[in-house]
């Protein structure tokens, strides 16, 4: 069974979406790590090394994805799990931008899979096959 | 049936409590040196005789439980892998059955830090990490490790479910004394330390006893039955809870200053008080007990003076000599006893000192986050504002004329504005030092063990 750590990082208390994710992914059969809302970096890393977690999907929902999110890859690798999987999604930047630049500038921080808003969950379990090899 | 003994064969003194169970009363109490290096039994003996002469129409005793701390009491080392996750419940799982911690270690261990186990004077290891179904590389390289070292002591597996099979195997090929228990953290953030803790006391009754050369005492006292730490642990979560129609004292804490350690027990859930705080980390016991090896009034004075600055001292005590070297005489001479105003005034500084180090450590604390959105406040550990009552015990505050004044050092203080401390407590001394004999006589007798307690602490 693949482990999948979710929740909302930051000062973020958009708590509906996160509990969506949860049930569609324990139905899809994952096991589910929730850290909730208003989740700090560390948190999402630290749940993913103690449950040995192949993704970690991290939503944002309030607009301040970009700063929330930064240096995460690179404190995944200092935490050693620099090869775990990190995606990306909800309402991640602030207004109506080009997608297609946001979506680069989270690749290049080292996100492995970056969703626009309004993202059905279920789009992201077919990625969640394909780069766990399952 | 009539009186209960109660013994607890202390690292300084081995004391009795005589609870006449018909009467609901205790009828005395007494105490003699510990005697471990020649004959447990003597020191014993001796303060049995001190309660006989003083009490000759003491009724037959028809019952003897005891606990016992003596001879350095029960020292653990606890691995694990994030230090906040399964390193702190292996912790929590070694102090709330009792044990002092001086030795913890985090992720992979390396060649030092075997060597440091080694060298360590500890008498069980607690090996954790990953949750079940989690991560088992890590705590499969560390039972590999531990394997390889031929270390002598217990090891209490209390990790990954998944990696028992094969840890199992390895200590069987290294015959390693093992002994595989629940996760300590079996789900992210969940706690659970109760099977760890009952094979602590197991392995504490079956063996540490005996290698410390308490065993003996069994010949009089029957099975010594716990570390004396859990002892005051159970008589404080008693206390608090009540039991039947005996009505508790509510959320209450527990500070234990002695010439070692400081230990502090708190009963209560310590959750968030204020929505606008959002909490953090590790599920907290209920029953929660802290030590603090470096916070002691003899043998640890030197390491507590190297805490505080002197400028920082003066802000306990008005000692005027010179403060490193009162802190030497009474690290190389645990058993000191003040006799001037001014040496005494220097024990209460030290014990101030304890207490309020201690507290820091103990309480939880709120941080400030400053977000996009404003403030937002994380609490880690346990909000304590509300305690009730305050419970000073151990030597120092019971013989101290000041006790109470030192222990309102436990309360909120400007300077520690982020510490969760109690507010406003009622302050209440173990008097006749009675707490470790009740959470003793608690395991039969739980009303009565109340009833004496709410009546003898004042
Ligand atoms: C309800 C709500 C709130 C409630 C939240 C209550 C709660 N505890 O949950 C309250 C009133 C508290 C709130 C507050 C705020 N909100 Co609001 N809120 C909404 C609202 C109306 C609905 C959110 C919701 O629950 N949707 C339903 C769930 C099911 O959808 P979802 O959250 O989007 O999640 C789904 C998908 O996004 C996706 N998904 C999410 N994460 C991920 C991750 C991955 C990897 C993938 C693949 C998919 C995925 O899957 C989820 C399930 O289907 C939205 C507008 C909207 N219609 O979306 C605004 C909205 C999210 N809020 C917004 C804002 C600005 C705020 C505030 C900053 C307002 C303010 N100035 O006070 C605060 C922020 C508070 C904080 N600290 O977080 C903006 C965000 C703008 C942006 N990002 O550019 C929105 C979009 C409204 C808007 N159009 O302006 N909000």
């Amino acid at each position: 069974m693949k482990t999948i750590v979710i929740g909302v990082i930051g000062a973020d208390v958009h708590a509906v979406g996160n509990k969506i994710i949860e049930h569609v992914l324990t139905e899809q059969g994952y096991n589910v790590v929730n850290v909730g809302v208003l989740s700090t970096q560390e948190d999402f890393i630290h749940a993913a090394i103690e449950t040995d977690a192949d993704a970690i999907m991290v939503s944002s929902l309030y607009g301040h994805g970009e700063i929330d999110c930064k240096y995460m890859r690179e404190n995944c690798v200092e935490a050693g799990i620099g090869k775990v999987k990190l995606y990306v999604g909800g309402n991640i930047v602030v207004g109506k931008q080009d997608f297609k630049e946001v979506e680069q500038r989270f690749k290049k921080m080292g996100f492995d899979r970056v969703y626009p808003p309004g993202t059905n969950i279920e789009d992201a379990i077919a990625h969640l096959r394909e780069d766990l090899g399952e | 049936m009539s009186v209960h003994l109660l013994v607890d064969f202390g690292s300084t003194y081995t004391k009795l409590t005589a609870v006449d169970l018909e009467e609901e009363r205790i009828v005395g109490t007494s105490k003699a040196m510990t005697t471990v290096k020649t004959n447990v039994l003597d020191g014993f003996n001796n303060a049995m005789d001190k309660l006989k002469n003083t009490h000759p129409d003491m009724k037959e005793i028809t019952a003897i439980s005891a606990c016992s701390s003596a001879a350095g009491g029960l020292k653990m080392a606890a691995i694990g892998l994030v230090e906040e996750l399964t390193v702190e419940a292996a912790k929590r799982a070694c102090l709330g059955a009792g044990a002092l911690v001086n030795t913890v270690f985090s992720h992979h261990l390396s060649r030092k830090e075997i060597k440091q186990l080694k060298n360590a004077d500890i008498d069980i290891i607690l090996l954790a990490g990953g949750t079940d179904g989690g991560n088992k590389e890590c705590i499969l390289h560390n039972a590999k490790k531990l394997a390889d070292a031929k270390l002598s002591v217990p090891i209490i597996v209390a990790g990954n479910k998944d990696a028992q099979d094969e840890i199992e195997e390895i200590f069987e090929a290294s015959n390693i004394e093992y002994y595989i228990v629940e996760n300590v953290m079996p789900k992210l953030k969940q706690l659970n330390v109760k099977e760890a803790k009952e094979v602590i006391r197991q392995i504490f009754i079956t063996k540490i006893i005996e290698a410390k050369g308490i065993k003996k005492a069994e010949e009089q006292t029957g099975e010594i039955i716990m570390p004396t730490p859990e002892a005051v642990l159970i008589a404080a979560e008693l206390l608090a809870k009540g039991h039947e129609d005996v009505e508790g004292f509510g959320e209450l804490m527990v500070i234990d200053i002695g010439g070692a350690t400081t230990d502090v027990h708190t009963i209560g859930a310590g959750f968030p008080k204020r929505s606008e705080v959002i909490f953090k980390g590790l599920q907290e016991p209920f029953a929660k007990r802290t030590v603090e090896g470096d916070l002691g009034m003899r043998y640890s004075a030197n390491a507590l003076v190297s805490l505080v600055s002197p400028y920082e001292f003066k802000q306990y005590s008005s000692y005027q000599h010179d403060i490193g070297e009162a802190a030497k005489k009474r690290h190389e001479n645990v058993d000191y006893l003040p006799e001037s105003d001014e040496e005494k005034e220097f024990d209460r500084a030290l014990a101030k000192i304890c207490c309020d180090y201690s507290m820091s450590r103990h309480v939880g604390q709120v941080e400030v986050v400053y977000t996009p959105l404003g403030n937002m406040y994380y609490q880690t550990g346990k909000d304590l504002t509300d305690i009730r009552y305050v419970i000073g015990t151990g030597g120092v505050l019971i013989n101290n004329e000041n006790a109470k004044d030192i222990l309102r050092e436990v309360n909120q203080k400007s300077n520690k504005k982020l510490e969760l401390r109690p507010t406003d407590p009622i302050f209440l001394i173990d008097q006749l030092y009675i707490l470790s004999a009740m959470g003793l006589l608690g395991q039969k007798y739980p009303k009565l063990a109340i009833k004496l307690m709410k009546r003898h602490l004042e």
